[in-house]
């Protein structure tokens, strides 16, 4: 169950180089600085882009090697640009249904009922595409290509192009998606919250390469990658709903770690949902603290510790064997004499709940 | 006052002239159009500037070397007697080439400027979508570019019922043959047989008028509903 992909490309002011191997299941998410070669690496396993001594192997199906280039519309993927895409001569229904009708009945597996219902575009079926809003036609390209039951699904950025408030539109609707559906996803972002909320693998990428590639969990709170080093340094906790407090209207999370407290969230017990605590929201105090309105408190030892520009570090803490990150001046850490393995406790000031 | 039989005939030839003369380059132009859109080929631009030639080239220039060409003597002649066909020159077929050659790039133009503006986005999409190469050039393409190709039927169309030139080097100027409307016109008022050369001077200045409104009209809705 793995995706492999080995690509190079160059051309005049740019070059793509990757060895990739990442899981084919999930959301992998392509992450790095514009221009650093996501799209085109897209763009090379939709077969859009030729590289000439490539190799591409999607779970068992091998669509690109030396003697073989299996050209973009015989690969059973669909891909969301990042622009609007919709073809501007056919309404919505027509949109969706002008890959379906080109995959053959045996290999439906994404009834059209189902992409509609998923993104909510029901409505709209009857209109032109310059009809809608920017995020009504995002969704229109997102069921499309999921209505040829892709077995790869390939997204280019698909909120870049909105506004806030648009993104917060889609976001419910691409994390449906991923609860969902087993189909794997590429996900090309360089928005470190997109990235959060929908990733399950992280491939950071770099000047045309991949520069790590793991986990998302781990790899967010790896010292030796800038994620760490930012001023938006985060920890992913994955934790399970085991209790709601009706009456502080609480929900409690169990993690390996230990168990958070969260403002009351309807979710049923035993669900799977995603933490996200900001590294600069994570204090460490040597005893545990009783006097304090900080109800999300973990007793955790050090792990690492790395500066962050001058005057900070970002301590990576061990909660349960769970990594959670802390950033604290540079003082602090020395005031409390942090080395790895000391036993400490972790304040977590904030806590959100991304799913 | 009314039209004579031979204007009757200049008509019809005229038009059957006008619209096989587009038909032929709607089936050659487009491939060729969509090829120019698309290819990247470094010397593409001597291509698109001989296919431009027939803009500013004397229509007797290019009728004169049409008509060595065609004659008895000339290649395509030579050929089309070698299959037991007349000589080219002063025949209706003739008329047709020579109109193929001079409303090319009326034709063309437009197809390939329509082709360009879709972009390769589209067509990337449709890939991805599973249309093949051909199912996204007919299924995309030319729906994106329909209004190059109204464009492209009208002006080859109304251009060729304008020839003059050409047609009076190759074609001759036989009734019901090869005589077409402009050289009717011309006829008349060598004759001084005004009457009539207004009747169909203003027929033509109508129907080209009309025929310009259409592709207007037609192309704004477009860009209208494209925006």
């Amino acid at each position: 169950m793995t995706i492999q992909a080995r690509f190079e490309l160059h051309k005049k002011d740019f070059s793509l180089n990757v060895d990739l191997h990442i899981p084919a299941r999930g959301v992998t998410a392509l992450f790095g600085p514009s221009g650093c070669g996501k799209t085109t690496l897209l763009r090379a396993i939709a077969g859009l882009e030729h590289c000439p001594q490539g190799f591409l192997q999607i779970d068992g199906m091998c669509w690109q090697k030396e003697t073989l280039f299996v050209p973009p519309h015989q690969r059973p993927l669909g891909y969301v640009f990042q622009e609007t895409s919709l073809f501007p001569h056919l309404n919505v229904r027509q949109n969706l249904e002008y890959g379906l009708k080109r995959v053959p009945v045996a290999e439906r597996r994404v009834p059209l009922d189902k992409a509609i219902e998923l993104l909510g575009i029901a409505p709209l079926l009857a209109r032109k595409p310059h009809k809608l809003s920017g995020g009504e036609r995002q969704r229109v390209a997102i069921a499309r290509a999921l209505a040829v039951s892709p077995r790869l699904m390939l997204m280019d950025e698909p909120l870049a192009a909105l506004d806030l408030a648009r993104k917060q539109e889609i976001f419910p609707y691409l994390e449906s998606l991923h609860r969902e559906l087993d189909i794997p996803v590429i996900y090309v972002s360089h928005s470190p919250d997109e990235v959060a909320r929908l990733a399950d693998h992280l491939v950071l990428m770099e000047a045309g390469g991949v520069s790590a590639s793991g986990p998302i969990a781990d790899m967010l709170t790896r010292l030796d990658l800038p994620l760490a080093q930012g001023g938006d340094a985060e920890t992913l906790i994955e934790a399970t709903v085991s209790e709601h407090d009706e009456a502080y209207k609480l929900t409690y999370l169990d993690f390996p770690g230990g168990r958070f407290t969260v403002a009351y969230k309807d979710l049923p017990v035993r669900t799977k949902v995603r933490l996200r605590i900001i590294a600069r929201d994570v204090s460490i105090t040597l005893e545990h603290q009783s006097n304090t309105s900080i109800l999300n408190i973990f007793p955790a030892t050090v792990d690492k510790i790395a500066p962050a520009g001058s005057a900070q570090v970002t301590v990576r803490l061990l909660a349960g064997n769970v990594p959670i990150l802390s950033r604290i001046t540079r003082k602090s850490a020395a005031l409390l004499d942090l080395t790895p393995g000391k036993a400490v406790y972790a304040q977590a000031k904030s806590v959100a709940l991304l799913a | 006052m009314s039209l004579d039989e031979a204007d009757i005939a200049a008509l019809f030839v005229t038009l059957k002239l006008a619209g096989l003369t587009t038909l032929i380059l709607l089936l050659l132009g487009t491939p060729l159009a969509w090829w120019l859109a698309r290819s990247k080929w470094r010397y593409k631009f001597l291509l698109e500037a001989l296919i431009a030639l027939p803009l500013v080239l004397p229509p007797t220039v290019l009728g004169f070397y049409l008509l060595i060409t065609l004659g008895p003597n000339g290649p395509l002649g030579n050929l089309s007697q070698a299959l037991g066909g007349p000589s080219l020159a002063f025949t209706f077929t003739g008329l047709v080439i020579g109109s193929v050659f001079y409303s090319m790039p009326f034709v063309i133009q437009p197809l390939q400027n329509a082709f360009a503006a879709i972009g390769s986005r589209p067509l990337e999409v449709a890939a991805t979508l599973r249309a093949s190469p051909l199912d996204r050039f007919f299924t995309i393409a030319v729906p994106l570019a329909r209004s190059g190709f109204l464009t492209a039927t009208v002006l080859g169309f109304a251009h060729t019922i304008g020839e003059f030139g050409v047609v009076l080097m190759i074609g001759g100027n036989i009734p019901g043959k090869t005589q077409v409307l402009s050289i009717a016109i011309y006829d008349h008022v060598e004759a001084l047989e005004y009457g009539q050369a207004h009747l169909l001077s203003g027929g033509l200045l109508l129907l080209s008028f009309l025929m310009l409104i259409l592709v207007y009209a037609v192309n704004r809705r477009f860009s209208l509903v494209r925006q």
